[in-house]
């Protein structure tokens, strides 16, 4: 996995809460058996229209944000299903950090695993980043992992939380599988265990 | 003096039995059972074979495809898509490359993950149970673990026969009271979420308890866990009783013997202690839930079939935008009532109401009925066994007299992956999960309800209060 470290990039302004991952990636685009190369239908039907032109009010369709490496999107994002093509096709398109007041539970840990920072604010903080984000003047913002800081573009720095392990590999581009193979012994004995104690599962 | 064990819920019951370790605050939790379907598993599969990694227990891991399979007679010979073809193809050659257990396309007992994980006993009490799918909370209706996960977990699943976890918080959902005429399971659970949001159980689990819960059946309870992702929560739970034991006794995977009677005398300490602490809880009364349906693009757009459409000034903060886009997309305007919205489409099916029990509820609707001319209305059977019994029991006869087009088993137009869609501005009466933006097909308008409401409005071909049929 690629390292996380400092990102600095436009931030689009996405406000509608409960975005979903159909609306991230609709379930056409599910049939492909490979990681890569989603970026282009992300957001489709919001995206393109039936005859599949560029609807130009679509903010990642304006010319400036369709640079974004940031979304500041409205609360619940990334609610439905646990489909990681959501994250990979946020990837391919080149966000790398998602601001919101919440996010929903699967799609928080999925983006965690390739690459991609979620970022829980403040209802107060989130306005003002929005507004950030509105502006194209305002919206190129500075996200510094290792001192959990967001660097506003006037210079204003914003504290921010995030989980020890999950900073740890996003810092590090740790891959969960050889981390947790490390304990591979411990895993193997508990199995022991466990079977002798519950024999039927 | 005797040391009084802390009092725990029955998801810190299920948490402690499987927790491998807990490292700054990250625990490694063993998992019991792995479902794997055709979407969300090629990706894992492959990462697997580039690190010359095997599957760590094949046989807790279970794979049928579901979510992509045409529903049609010639299915395994028209795959509905070129692309559906190799996902298929790819699933059948990981299931035989790694050794896992397996149901094809053309086995009988094929159908949807979450409905065949209960069928053939792979879902046990107090088990660990996860897949790449969300619906996966399902199978929390016998008091299992169970959730969604991402695909770089279901590989680290497959390499490992662990999940890295954080605990969850807990939740209760007690509903009390006796169920009035014509309210089913998923009008408890579309009720609780249009109460609680579908934010409202996010960074929990859900535990459903009540003696309105108890007094559902394993389907119905299915019904309720399977949409607790809906209300944002990690995974919903009802403890193990008799019913259980009873519906588990017998299946092809479950424990038989000695075996048995040692798993129920476990299984009967599965429940929360009387003073077990919940971070949240919510209270409802079943008197006061009526049958539902939604009306936005939102799984908490909930209100009973005799209210009216909201206006978004009804709503307040980001809610209000919400519900313009909402009431725009699905070409609905304030204070229309519910009753009067016509539909173009029914589809009855999905792993929250695929099951028997739902199609004898169709049946006793539609029964000596007609489909309203012009509907097209779809019946998917959650499994390639619950289309057998039906068709025993004289239900798929009744339902194809209606006028029902009978598919084959598979998750269809819940998720319209495969050629099973909706038309732009068509109107669905659907008994699926998930009502949002283009689900059904591009511009297809969901509207979420039971079994039996959606038969209603298949017969009268508008959104129909069950209890006037």
């Amino acid at each position: 996995m690629e390292k996380f470290n400092i990102l600095e990039g436009i931030a689009a302004p996405m406000p509608l809460i409960n975005i979903d991952t159909d609306m991230l990636i609709p379930k056409q685009f599910l049939k492909t058996i490979k990681r890569t190369g989603l970026g282009e239908n992300l957001f489709f039907e919001m995206r393109y229209d039936q005859n599949g032109n560029e609807i130009k009010d679509f903010i990642l369709n304006k010319d400036h944000y369709s640079k974004a490496s940031i979304i500041v999107g409205g609360a619940n994002f990334g609610c439905g299903s646990s489909r990681e093509h959501a994250p990979w096709a946020l990837k391919d398109f080149g966000i790398k950090c998602i601001i919101s007041t919440s996010f929903a539970d699967i799609f928080f840990n999925n983006c965690f695993k390739n690459g991609i920072l979620p970022i829980i604010v403040s209802e107060d903080l989130h306005q003002i980043l929005l507004q950030d984000a509105e502006m194209e003047t305002t919206s190129i913002m500075k996200i510094d992992l290792e001192n959990q800081k967001i660097f506003r573009n006037n210079g204003n720095q914003l504290d921010f939380e995030v989980d020890e392990f999950k900073k740890y590999c996003l810092l590090n581009g740790l891959d969960d599988i050889g981390l947790t193979l490390k304990s591979a012994n411990k895993i193997s004995s508990f199995e022991k265990e466990y079977s002798d104690k519950f024999s039927w599962s | 003096m005797k040391i009084m064990a802390k009092s725990r819920t029955l998801y810190d019951k299920i948490w402690d039995n499987h927790l491998i370790q807990t490292e700054n605050n990250v625990s490694l939790i063993y998992i019991d059972r792995h479902l794997v379907h055709e979407v969300t598993s090629p990706q894992a599969f492959e990462g697997l074979r580039e690190a010359g990694r095997k599957v760590h227990a094949p046989k807790k891991t279970i794979a049928v495809p579901d979510h992509n399979v045409a529903t049609t007679s010639d299915r395994l010979t028209n795959f509905g898509s070129e692309e559906g073809r190799i996902q298929l193809e790819t699933l059948d050659k990981n299931a035989r490359d790694f050794g896992i257990n397996y149901y094809a396309v053309d086995d009988i007992r094929q159908g949807i993950v979450h409905i065949i994980g209960p069928e053939q006993g792979w879902t046990l009490p107090g088990m660990t149970i996860v897949c790449g799918d969300s619906h996966t909370a399902t199978h929390g209706a016998f008091g299992a673990l169970a959730h969604g996960i991402g695909t770089s977990e279901v590989e680290h699943v497959l390499a490992t026969q662990t999940l890295i976890q954080q605990k969850s918080k807990n939740m209760k959902v007690e509903v009390s009271g006796e169920l009035g005429n014509g309210v089913t399971a998923k009008d408890i659970t579309l009720t609780i979420i249009g109460k609680t949001g579908t934010a409202g159980g996010t960074g929990h689990v859900i535990e459903y308890c009540g003696n309105a819960i108890e007094s559902l059946s394993l389907e119905g309870r299915m019904t309720v866990c399977n949409m607790a992702i809906e209300g944002g929560a990690r995974a919903g739970l009802i403890a193990p009783d008799q019913k259980t034991l009873d519906y588990v006794k017998g299946r092809p995977n479950a424990p038989k013997g000695e075996k048995w009677d040692k798993a129920v005398k476990f299984w009967k300490t599965l429940f929360s202690d009387p003073d077990a602490y919940f971070d949240k809880e919510i209270f409802l009364k079943a008197e006061d839930i009526a049958p539902v349906v939604t009306w936005g693009t939102s799984p908490e757009d909930v209100l009973p079939i005799t209210d009216f459409v909201p206006s978004p000034d009804n709503f307040q903060g980001s809610k209000v935008e919400a519900a313009k886009r909402s009431l725009e997309y699905m070409g609905l305007r304030p204070g229309q009532k519910l009753q009067d919205i016509e539909v173009d489409a029914v589809f009855i099916g999905s792993c929250t109401n695929g099951r028997i029990e739902d199609l004898r509820e169709v049946e006793k609707i539609v029964k000596g009925k007609k489909v309203k001319s012009g509907i097209r209305a779809m019946v998917v059977p959650g499994s390639g066994l619950v289309k057998k019994q039906a068709e025993e029991e004289g239900i798929a006869n009744s339902l194809k007299e209606a006028g029902f087009d009978w598919r084959m088993p598979g998750c269809s137009m819940c998720l319209a992956m495969n050629p099973d869609q909706l038309l732009p501005e068509e109107r669905c009466a659907a008994t699926s999960n998930r009502n949002f933006e283009g689900r059904q097909g591009r511009g297809g308008r969901t509207h979420l309800m039971s079994p039996a409401m959606a038969a209603a409005a298949a017969i009268t071909g508008r959104l129909t209060d069950v209890r006037d049929i």
